[in-house]
């Protein structure tokens, strides 16, 4: 066992770990600078002039999508919890199949920057854009409390700064260089760092499974015996360690599962990476080789996973600072000393910062395109004026991002994540699927369908196990759980679907039926999409 | 390059009557053929999912069954739905190139040749 009972002292060098960061930083920043040279319009800033290929698009979604919570997270739920931290990846995977079969085409031929396009397409514009920002900048929010959450353990585990200011100055220093990366270099900009974060990431998983793998003698059976005679347990090969011990988790383990599988397509920071490619078949190509590198990323993180609970165990695991997040660092430590642990550690900051960038500039987007230029403006701002505000958006995220960083305490980040998911499928998924699909669907369904299942899913967080009740929770001295479930999503999805079709069927106007037309053949021909800008 | 980049934020809508082109026997085929794939695929693959989801939480003994060594039913059905997601995808797309994209093609340049037909007839002041 190696040294992690002093707490916040880091198994590594610190000063060779903010090197290798430090080293990312540098090159990712020339690349932003040299992408930058042509954000113009609000095309540029927002969609990178439309000019990715379906292949960059893909590597940049799955770095994005591959957060700190599926590298840090699933690692460490696997790691301490067993199985159950499996069924994340499973469900990250498969909620892929409905952004690839329902949404990613359709939307990338009706929409120009944010999901409000497509959503207040044949509704009245007015209040759909405000309540699909609405819901964006809840989502986003929810996500980057997450990530930074992320960022703080490690910051505590790798540069061995337990004191809370000291990890403040490191988080304010991350989100520094965040605001930068998107004020500077915009959706071109964000998107490198992105691609070049996801093969590092990608990359640096694959070494340490091939390892992870050849220790035990390339037999995959071979590391669940070893997993299990370090746990000294062998449910850990077993689903139900952490949500088979009653009734009630088995109920919340199926609401995780149904939020992870119908959040993906509902995630305003996903949605928006298919604007960036120059046509439908770019994006359906973008979300195919998504899923190839993620599907293959989820397997090598259930034997990082598994390995991590052989090599290290999950009691030190979870002993260690930053607790189950530090499993992957802590594994590379083990594997391949300081240098190993300070390439995952760049790497896994480089996934925080290039997250973190992506959900910026979608809540940028989402506030200087769809409230002000569309709302404030009516469509009409003057030139430049719109990139301007979305500039400033991004600063003030920023400053939230930083002081909800500091402000985040050690949850799970896989944990988190989740919970943006479940607000993501209940506030946007039905209104996506029934402005597509259904005809009849009209303003009235759509704004009880987005208020309902954001005001419900957040009620029901508020009063779970999650926000007070448990030594675990957030405000632990208080106690007002009400409802036992920790993921909201088994009732506020159904309750925004049928609020969705509710309020529908109770509104006696009808919308516009050139427009529903319009939208119908526009989505599925690709007449009148946006078109990639020439440079 | 400046013109061009500024020109692309504001397109101009195309003069199409969409709803004749949703009537069309063309666009129907188009819809239904997206349609009968992607809601019953849809469909079976969230089915299997849930029940993968429902036999991890409520047949545990089914999911500890030992299979090859250590690796048990639940390892086995995990590693099943990332390759049923695979498989998906790859089907998908060759669906989506083989059936949808021909059709699709075909009715968008139909409309696009139509409107710029009625915009030079409509004269250039247009």
């Amino acid at each position: 066992m190696r040294p992690f009972e002093a707490a916040a002292t880091s198994p590594g060098d610190p000063w060779l770990n903010i090197a290798i960061f430090g080293a990312f930083v540098a090159i990712t920043m020339i690349i932003v600078f040299r992408a930058s040279r042509n954000n113009k319009t609000a095309s540029d800033y927002y969609a990178a002039g439309r000019s990715f290929t379906g292949g960059q698009n893909g590597a940049a979604i799955a770095g994005d999508y591959l957060s700190a919570a599926s590298f840090l997270g699933i690692v460490g739920a696997i790691a301490v919890t067993g199985y159950d931290g499996f069924l994340y990846s499973i469900g990250f995977l498969v909620a892929w199949l409905v952004a690839l079969l329902l949404v990613a085409e359709l939307l990338r031929n009706t929409g120009r920057f944010t999901m409000a396009d497509v959503l207040s397409f044949r509704l009245k514009q007015k209040p759909v854009r405000i309540a699909a920002a609405t819901t964006t900048l809840v989502v986003c929010f929810f996500y980057l409390l997450a990530q930074m959450a992320g960022a703080g353990g490690l910051v505590s585990l790798l540069l061995g700064i337990g004191d809370k200011v000291g990890q403040g100055v490191v988080i304010t220093v991350v989100g520094g260089l965040m605001i930068l990366y998107v004020l500077i270099g915009g959706m071109k900009g964000t998107t490198w760092v992105q691609i070049i974060k996801a093969g590092l990431l990608i990359a640096g998983a694959a070494v340490m499974t091939v390892w992870v793998l050849a220790i035990n003698g390339f037999s995959f059976s071979t590391l669940l015996d070893n997993a299990v005679a370090t746990a000294g347990n062998p449910a850990i090969l077993d689903p139900g360690l952490k949500y088979g011990v009653s009734e009630i988790a088995k109920l919340d383990f199926l609401s995780l599962g149904l939020a992870l599988v119908l959040g993906t397509a509902a995630l305003p920071h996903v949605l928006m990476r298919f604007y960036t490619v120059p046509s439908a078949k770019e994006a359906r190509k973008s979300v195919v080789w998504a899923i190839w590198l993620i599907g293959i990323f989820y397997v090598f993180t259930l034997v990082l996973g598994y390995g991590a609970a052989a090599l290290i165990g999950p009691e030190a695991i979870a002993a260690a600072p930053g607790g189950a997040n530090s499993a992957a660092p802590l594994l590379a430590f083990e594997l391949g000393g300081p240098i190993l642990l300070g390439l995952i550690a760049a790497i896994a900051f480089a996934t925080i910062l290039a997250v973190v960038a992506g959900l910026t500039i979608t809540a940028a987007a989402s506030f200087a395109h769809d409230i002000y230029a569309s709302v404030v403006k009516k469509g009409r701002p003057e030139a430049g004026a719109e990139v301007k505000v979305a500039r400033r958006t991004v600063v003030v995220i920023g400053i939230i991002a930083i002081i909800g960083g500091i402000g985040a305490n050690g949850q799970n980040v896989a944990f988190l994540v989740a919970l943006a998911f479940a607000v993501a499928a209940s506030a946007n998924l039905p209104t996506i699927v029934y402005s597509l699909f259904w005809k009849r669907f009209t303003t009235r369904g759509a704004l009880w369908s987005m208020y309902g299942g954001l005001a419900s899913a957040i009620i029901l967080i508020a009063l779970s196990p999650v926000v007070s009740g448990t030594p675990t929770s957030m405000i632990p001295g208080a106690d007002f759980d009400i409802v036992p479930l920790s993921n909201p999503g088994i009732i506020s999805i159904p309750l925004a679907f049928f609020l969705g079709w509710l309020g529908t069927v109770l509104d006696k106007s009808t919308e516009d039926p050139a427009k529903q037309s319009e939208m119908e053949v526009r989505s599925l021909t690709g007449v009148g999409a946006e078109k990639a800008v020439q440079h | 390059m400046g013109n061009e980049a500024l020109s692309a934020e504001t397109t101009t809508p195309l003069d199409v009557d969409y709803r004749a082109v949703q009537q069309s026997p063309e666009f129907q085929t188009l819809r239904r053929t997206h349609r009968s794939f992607v809601f019953p695929v849809l469909g079976a693959c969230l089915a299997w999912y849930l029940a993968y989801v429902l036999l991890a939480s409520y047949a545990h003994d089914f999911m500890s069954t030992p299979v090859f060594g250590s690796i048990n039913m639940a390892m086995l059905l995990g590693l099943a739905q990332v390759v049923t997601t695979f498989a998906v995808t790859t089907w998908y797309v060759h669906f989506a190139n083989r059936r949808l994209d021909p059709l699709a093609t075909e009715i968008r340049e139909e409309i696009e040749a139509d409107a710029a037909a009625a915009s030079v007839t409509a004269g250039v002041t247009r």
